[in-house]
C-alpha cells in the first residue's frame, strides 16, 4: 500500500475520559468570550437612557436600604467603620457573586438553542458570564473608591496592607461563583427542581455570608460555623484590608481558598460530563 | 485520504417526558455500573419507526451506522423525516454525543445546522458579523480579514451599523449565510439551510456552495429534501432509513434507492389466492404500480407510467375504473375514470388498464392514488385505501435548482416577441 498514512485530528466518542477538560481548546476560543462579554455589556444598555449609570444605581439604593434597616432599626454593629462605607463593601461584592453565581448557572439551559446547534467548547458560556460580570464589579468598585477616599479623608477608616490582597480575593469569587455555577447548569439540565432551589438559596445564602454584619458580632458556635462559609473570609479579608475592621485572619483565607478550589474541580468535572449530552435531556 | 470516518455509531433517545422516572433510571444505572455490569437501558429500544406505537421508552434514533468519507467528497444525506439525518449531523458536528460508537475526523468542522445562530438583536450588523464568525469557530482575525468579502455577499452594506433587530428577515438570513459562506474549514456541514430566503437568494447560496463543493475541494455533508439541489451539489450519497444506512453510493443510485423505499410504496403487486388481494366481493386489485416512463427516477421529465390489473366478478354491470391523485397535503389534483364498459358487458375476469402521466404536468412533490371502482358511475363496487404513493423529483428549470411553488409544472411555449420601441411609441 502506497497509500500516505492516514491520520485523525479528532475523535469523537461516545465514553470520555471525565477528566479531559480541553482547556487549550477553550483558550483557541478566546475571541469568543471577548465577544460575549461584549454582547452582554452591550445588550445590557441599549435603549436605556441612563446607560452604564444604572450599574451605580443599583449599590447606592441597596446600601441606602441596608443603611436604614439594618443600621438604623436594627441596630446591627459595623465593627466600628461608617455605616455607608461597610453596607457599600458588602453589597459591592455580595452583587459581583450572586451576579455571576446566577448567570453561570443558567448556562445550559439559558443557551439550549444556541448550544444545540454549534459546537464550541461550552466552557466558554460561563467562563464569559463570569468576565462579564467582573466588568460590572469594576465599575462598582469605582463608586466604592469615590466613597472611601471621602471617608480616608475624614480620617474615619485606618486600611492596610491586606488592601493588596483584593485581586486575589475577586479571582477566589469568581472560581467560586463558577465551581458552584457549573455543578448547578449541569445539574438543572436534568433535575430543574434545582434552579428554584438556587433562586431562593441565594437570597438565604446573603444573610449566612458576612455582607450586612461583621463576624465578630457571631456568637462562639456560629463564628466556627460561619469559617467554612468560603465567602466568610473573603468579605472579612476585604473589610479588614480596606476599612480596617473586623475580625479577621488569614488562616479563613486559605480554608476558602481550599474549599473553593475543590468545589472548582467538582463544578469542572460535573460540567464535562453533562455538556455532551445535555441536548438529550435540556 | 479519507476525511472522516463513522464506526458503528448509534444514538439512543428516550420517549416520552425527559425527567418523570429519570431518578430512579439514573439509580439504576448507576448501581449497574458500581457492579461492573452493562447499562440495562442500552439493551432496550426500538428502530425508530414513528408510525407504529412502541412498547419501549427508548429508541433507536440511529443504529450501527458505518462510512467513511474521501476528502473533497461532496455527500448528500437523504432519507424521510425522521430517518436520523439531523441527529447524523448533530453527532458529527458535536452538539451531542453519540450513545456507541466512535467518529474519526481529521480537519476542522464547522456546521451549518441553522443559519444566524446567536445573532444578537440589539447589536449592529457589524457586531454580529464578529459575534456570529466567533461562534462558528472563527478567530477575530480571520473576521477582520474577511469581513468586505463577507459585506458584499450578504449585500447588506448600508445597514451594517444598524441593530439587527431593525432588519427585514430577508436582510437577516442574508447576513447571516455570508458569515456562514465565508467559514474556512476542511469539512463543512450543511442542514437545510437553503431552505430560506427568496428565490433569488436561494439561487445565490446555491452557487456559493457549488463553488465550495467543486472549487475549493472540501468535504461537505449536504441534507436536504431540495434532489436537485443535492443532485447538483453532491457526487456521493447516503441513504438512511428509520435510523439505518439503507445505502451508500454515488448520488444518483441513492436517489433512485430512496424512491424505491418510500413510505407509500410505488408498487403494490398480489400473489396468491385471489381472496387474499386487497378488494372485496365484487373487485380484487392485482397489481397497480407508478414507475417512470423514461429512465430509472420519477421526476419532472420522466413522465409516469400506471399500470392497474384487477379481477372482476360483477358480470354484465357498466363498469368503471376511477383514478384519483391527492398530494400529501390532500390537495385533490384529478378524479378521472377508465370506463371499461358501456353497454352492461363487463364479465368476470382479469382486466388491466395502463395510462401514462405525460412529462412536465406533475411538479416535484409527494402523490398518492386512490381507486374507486363503480358501476354506471354512480355506485361504488369498491373503495381503496390510497394505494400506491410516489414521489416526484425535481428537475432544473432553466438555471434554477430550487423548488417551484404549485402542484403542477406545465412546459408553456412561450411567444416571445421583440417589438421595436418605434412602434409602440
Amino acid at each position: 500500500m502506497n497509500e500516505p498514512q492516514q491520520q485523525w485530528t479528532e475523535t469523537i466518542e461516545a465514553e470520555h475520559s471525565l477528566f479531559d477538560v480541553k482547556l487549550k481548546e477553550v483558550w483557541r476560543y478566546k475571541d469568543l468570550i471577548y465577544m460575549f462579554v461584549k454582547r452582554d455589556f452591550i445588550s445590557s444598555f441599549k435603549q436605556t437612557i441612563l446607560g452604564p449609570v444604572w450599574f451605580f444605581i443599583n449599590p447606592i439604593f441597596t446600601t441606602i436600604t441596608y443603611l436604614i434597616i439594618f443600621g438604623r432599626f436594627a441596630k446591627l454593629p459595623t465593627d466600628g467603620a461608617p455605616g455607608l462605607i461597610f453596607y457599600l463593601a458588602g453589597v459591592t461584592l455580595w452583587n459581583y457573586f450572586s451576579g455571576a453565581l446566577l448567570g453561570t448557572s443558567g448556562t445550559f439551559t439559558g443557551n439550549a438553542s444556541i448550544f444545540g446547534k454549534v459546537y464550541f467548547p461550552r466552557l466558554v458560556t460561563p467562563i464569559s458570564i463570569v468576565i462579564s460580570n467582573l466588568m460590572r464589579l469594576s465599575v462598582q468598585l469605582i463608586l466604592f473608591l469615590l466613597v472611601w477616599v471621602y471617608y480616608l479623608i475624614n480620617n474615619e477608616i485606618s486600611p492596610n496592607i491586606w488592601i493588596l490582597a483584593t485581586p486575589f480575593l475577586l479571582l477566589l469569587m469568581a472560581l467560586f461563583a463558577l465551581g458552584v455555577g457549573m455543578i448547578f447548569s449541569a445539574l438543572t439540565t436534568k433535575y430543574k427542581d434545582l434552579s428554584m432551589l438556587l433562586a431562593f438559596g441565594i437570597t438565604l445564602y446573603m444573610y449566612a455570608t458576612p455582607v450586612i454584619y461583621p463576624v465578630s458580632m457571631l456568637p462562639g458556635y456560629f463564628k466556627n460555623l460561619a469559617k467554612f462559609n468560603p465567602l466568610t473570609g473573603i468579605f472579612e479579608c476585604f473589610k479588614y484590608g480596606w476599612l480596617g475592621v473586623g475580625d479577621f485572619s488569614p488562616v479563613m483565607l486559605i480554608i476558602s481558598t481550599f474549599l473553593i478550589l475543590i468545589l472548582l474541580f467538582i463544578g469542572i468535572l460535573t460540567f464535562n460530563k453533562v455538556e455532551k449530552t445535555f441536548m438529550d435531556t435540556v | 485520504m479519507l476525511a472522516l470516518k463513522a464506526e458503528n455509531i448509534s444514538k439512543q433517545y428516550r420517549l416520552g417526558q425527559v425527567g418523570t422516572g429519570t431518578l430512579s433510571h439514573d439509580l439504576n444505572r448507576f448501581w449497574h455500573k458500581v457492579r461492573g455490569k452493562e447499562d440495562p437501558y442500552l439493551k432496550i429500544g426500538e428502530s425508530n419507526d414513528r408510525t407504529t406505537k412502541g412498547d419501549s421508552e427508548y429508541v433507536w434514533s440511529l443504529r450501527d451506522i458505518n462510512f467513511e468519507i474521501e476528502q473533497g467528497d461532496a455527500i448528500g444525506i437523504i432519507g424521510r423525516n425522521g430517518a436520523g439525518k439531523s441527529t447524523l449531523l448533530k453527532l458529527l458536528s458535536k452538539v451531542t454525543k453519540p450513545t456507541t460508537g466512535k467518529i474519526f475526523t481529521n480537519g476542522r468542522i464547522a456546521s451549518l445546522l441553522e443559519v444566524g445562530t446567536g445573532f444578537h438583536p440589539e447589536m449592529t450588523g457589524r457586531e454580529n458579523v464578529f459575534l456570529n464568525g466567533a461562534i462558528l469557530g472563527m478567530t477575530r482575525k480571520e473576521i477582520t480579514r474577511k469581513f468586505d468579502e463577507i459585506v458584499a455577499f450578504s449585500g447588506v452594506e448600508r445597514y451594517i451599523d444598524t441593530p439587527v433587530k431593525r432588519y427585514s428577515s430577508g436582510m437577516y438570513v442574508r447576513l447571516a449565510f455570508a458569515v456562514a459562506a465565508h467559514l474556512e474549514s476542511e469539512i463543512l456541514i450543511v442542514d437545510e439551510v437553503l431552505a430560506v430566503g427568496d428565490a433569488d437568494f436561494q439561487k445565490k447560496c446555491l452557487g456559493k456552495m457549488n463553488d465550495v463543493a467543486k472549487g475549493e475541494g472540501r468535504t461537505i455533508l449536504f441534507v436536504s429534501h431540495n434532489m436537485t439541489a443535492i443532485k447538483e451539489l453532491c457526487n456521493k450519497g447516503i441513504l438512511l432509513n428509520q435510523g439505518q444506512l439503507a445505502y451508500r453510493g454515488n448520488i444518483l443510485d441513492t436517489i433512485i434507492e430512496y424512491q424505491k423505499n418510500s413510505e407509500a410504496k410505488a408498487r403494490y403487486i398480489h400473489e396468491g389466492p385471489l381472496d387474499g388481494a386487497m378488494g372485496n366481493e365484487n373487485i380484487r386489485i392485482l397489481e397497480f404500480s407508478a414507475q417512470p416512463n423514461h429512465g430509472a427516477l420519477i421526476d419532472i421529465e420522466s413522465g409516469i407510467k400506471i399500470k392497474l390489473r384487477f379481477y372482476n366478478f360483477k358480470a354484465g354491470i357498466n363498469l368503471d375504473a376511477t383514478f384519483e391523485l391527492r398530494t400529501y397535503e390532500e390537495v385533490p389534483v384529478f378524479h378521472t375514470a377508465a370506463i371499461i364498459s358501456t353497454n352492461n358487458d363487463s364479465e368476470t375476469k382479469e382486466y388491466c388498464v395502463e395510462f401514462v402521466l405525460p412529462r412536465n404536468l406533475l411538479n416535484t412533490g409527494n402523490y398518492y392514488f386512490k381507486l374507486i371502482f363503480g358501476e354506471d358511475q354512480r355506485i361504488p363496487l369498491y373503495i381503496s385505501a390510497n394505494i400506491i404513493g410516489f414521489e416526484v423529483e425535481n428537475v432544473k428549470f432553466g438555471k434554477n435548482m430550487s423548488v417551484l411553488p404549485g402542484i403542477i409544472r406545465p412546459e408553456l411555449d412561450f411567444k416571445i416577441n421583440n417589438y421595436d420601441s418605434s412602434t409602440i411609441f
